[in-house]
């Protein structure tokens, strides 16, 4: 079912653990539905000097997380910020399509840190954080939470992998139809 | 690495009598049992010899048999073919919340029709109690189903008690037996059952062959129309092979219970208190007497449960979990949800099915190498880490 990468990172993932004295933390997903991730990093001059992470989850969630913390350690936090859902997922050789919501996961969490650490350091209050992941930026598309196809406005079904859509009113973020709460901000859904 | 394999709920090898029996049916003895020549009648004389086998070991008269080629199409045939031939009773199908996912979805499918369907609820142990049964009970209440045993979770259910009772209401019971034929004592005339699900992939037998035990005269209308196979209830090429293979597993499965179902529940009982006594946070899940000899099923908290099967398959163990990841619906078990189990906890599940090949030797290297899967894999859970904090805060 997982590629051997997928493999490798589950048996012996990097980055494991948490930072005390963190500079950005980000949690995303929620036990309910399967996975949960949070991410620690520590920020030098603009640069990601340290990552770690723990993540409740299935295989797949355990090497998207490993390999996010791999790729961002050392970025900038403007690199950090680039990196998608879609290349973790072909970084790691492909995930089966029942699993894309899991890559998403990873890089949203990471975000979440480094936006957590932005707001602090503006002082402002974290308005953009409080919204998670792309939903927080209007200029950036919905995507499938299974398969990441780019979902047009107000979608019902995702045209790739055909999964019927329900959007959570809380943070916008699309889930799939019949489930009782959102993935990304465990509110319920209606 | 002597390896443990525990999920013979999936499948387990067919006995070596079983395939023997069967090896002549695929090309020796090839006919089709509705031939006249005698080439198809050699073919027909198996089937009988395997009606009679299997109507020995749940006591009913070998017409009583429907051979099918799943325990689900049993059941879609039981659920189905049952309520469209007797809907004139009424409309309202009873279902337990914990049935298999082939009964569930068929009264979906009764439901379109307009059907109505009830769900009983069960208790924390999986048990489905019969005064709930008898509340939910209706004059337009035509058929009850609920299962003689769960496959998650491996509670026996008190069947002959709602059988009873559906029998002095006159409404029509069939009982998922999939997970208990050929393991447990199952007696169709004792039970008082009307209709009851069996595959022979459970004891022994092949996949691909199952059958539904029909009481003499319960009216039910074919899924699938054509010939006149199975006294006009399954039409279709009966699969010879595969229900001899049933047959034989059968036979042997009569012989052989008490004792190996003895020998199965001392390793299951050794299986529990060895898993619960090396980790703690971690549950049984369904009866802890009332349960299957082969069963054992439990929720391991703060880990998720395909994570584990997948940490444990690398050392050669193999188990089966319901965590939602686990699934390609991506769903929690049904039946940990209506069995009140946190939704969280349930992410956690684990189910062993022990069968004749499992040794006390394989229980140890399970049990010598399990907790250290569960121990990395919860030093990677932040849900272990907040534990682990509170548990600090609480105690100073």
């Amino acid at each position: 079912m997982y590629t051997d990468k997928v493999m490798e990172h589950f048996m012996h993932p990097r980055n494991v653990g948490t930072i005390a004295d963190a500079d950005g933390v980000g949690e995303v997903g929620n036990p309910v539905c399967g996975d949960m991730m949070t991410f620690y990093i520590k920020v030098k001059d603009g640069r990601l000097e340290d990552v770690k992470f723990q993540t409740f989850g299935c295989g797949a969630a355990i090497a998207v997380s490993s390999l996010v913390s791999e790729m961002a350690k050392g970025m900038t936090l403007e690199e950090a910020l680039k990196i998608t859902n879609q290349q973790v997922a072909e970084e790691l050789g492909g995930l089966p399509p029942h699993k894309m919501h899991c890559s998403n996961l990873g890089a949203d969490a990471l975000h979440k840190a480094i936006e957590n650490y932005l707001s602090q350091q503006s002082g402002q209050q974290a308005e953009k954080a409080e919204k998670s992941g792309p939903a927080a930026d209007k200029d950036e598309p919905f995507h499938c939470p299974f398969c990441d196809f780019i979902l047009p406005e107000n979608a019902q079904l995702c045209a790739r992998c055909q999964v019927k859509l329900i959007r959570c009113e809380h943070c916008g973020e699309y889930n799939r139809e019949g489930e009782e709460t959102c993935r990304h901000c465990g509110a319920g859904l209606v | 690495m002597p390896g443990f394999y525990a999920d013979k709920q999936a499948a387990a090898p067919v006995r070596p009598e079983v395939l023997e029996a069967m090896l002549p049916f695929f090309s020796q003895e090839f006919g089709n049992p509705q031939s006249l020549h005698s080439v198809g009648q050699k073919a027909a004389r198996a089937l009988s010899k395997a009606r009679e086998q299997l109507a020995r070991l749940i006591n009913c008269r070998p017409e009583e048999i429907v051979f099918v080629a799943s325990g689900s199409e049993a059941n879609n045939l039981a659920l189905k073919g049952l309520a469209l031939a007797n809907q004139a009773r009424g409309q309202r199908v009873i279902v337990s919340a914990i049935e298999h996912i082939s009964v569930l979805r068929a009264t979906r499918f009764l439901e379109k029709l307009g059907f109505r369907i009830t769900q009983v609820p069960v208790d924390g142990s999986g048990l489905v109690s019969p005064e709930k049964v008898a509340e939910a009970l209706t004059p337009d209440t035509v058929l009850v189903s609920v299962m003689m045993a769960n496959n998650e979770v491996g509670t026996i259910e008190p069947v002959t008690e709602i059988a009873r009772l559906c029998q002095s209401r006159g409404i029509i019971f069939h009982s998922d037996a999939v997970a208990a034929v050929g393991n447990i004592p199952v007696d169709v005339s004792a039970l008082g059952v009307d209709a009851l699900s069996l595959a022979a992939d459970q004891f022994g037998g092949p996949k691909g062959a199952g059958a539904l035990f029909l009481k003499k005269g319960t009216k039910i209308t074919p899924l699938i129309d054509g010939g006149l196979q199975e006294n006009n209830r399954r039409a279709g090429t009966e699969n010879v092979p595969a229900i001899v293979g049933l047959g034989q597993a059968a036979e042997l499965a009569a012989r052989e219970m008490a004792e190996k179902s003895a020998r199965l529940s001392r390793l299951r009982d050794r299986l529990i208190a060895g898993v619960l006594g090396s980790l703690d946070e971690v549950i049984l899940t369904g009866h802890p007497v009332n349960r299957l000899p082969h069963h054992a099923s439990f929720c391991v908290k703060f880990v998720e449960g395909e994570a584990m099967l997948l940490g444990l398959d690398l050392k050669d163990i193999q188990v089966a979990s319901g965590s939602a990841c686990t699934s390609r619906s991506l769903r929690t078990s049904h039946v940990l949800t209506a069995m009140g189990i946190d939704p969280a906890v349930a992410q956690g599940s684990l189910v062993l099915t022990l069968f004749d090949g499992t040794s006390d030797d394989q229980l140890d290297y399970f049990l010598e190498n399990f907790p250290p899967v569960v121990r990395r894999l919860r030093e990677l859970s932040p849900l272990y880490t907040k534990y682990r904090q509170e548990k600090k805060d609480v105690h100073g």
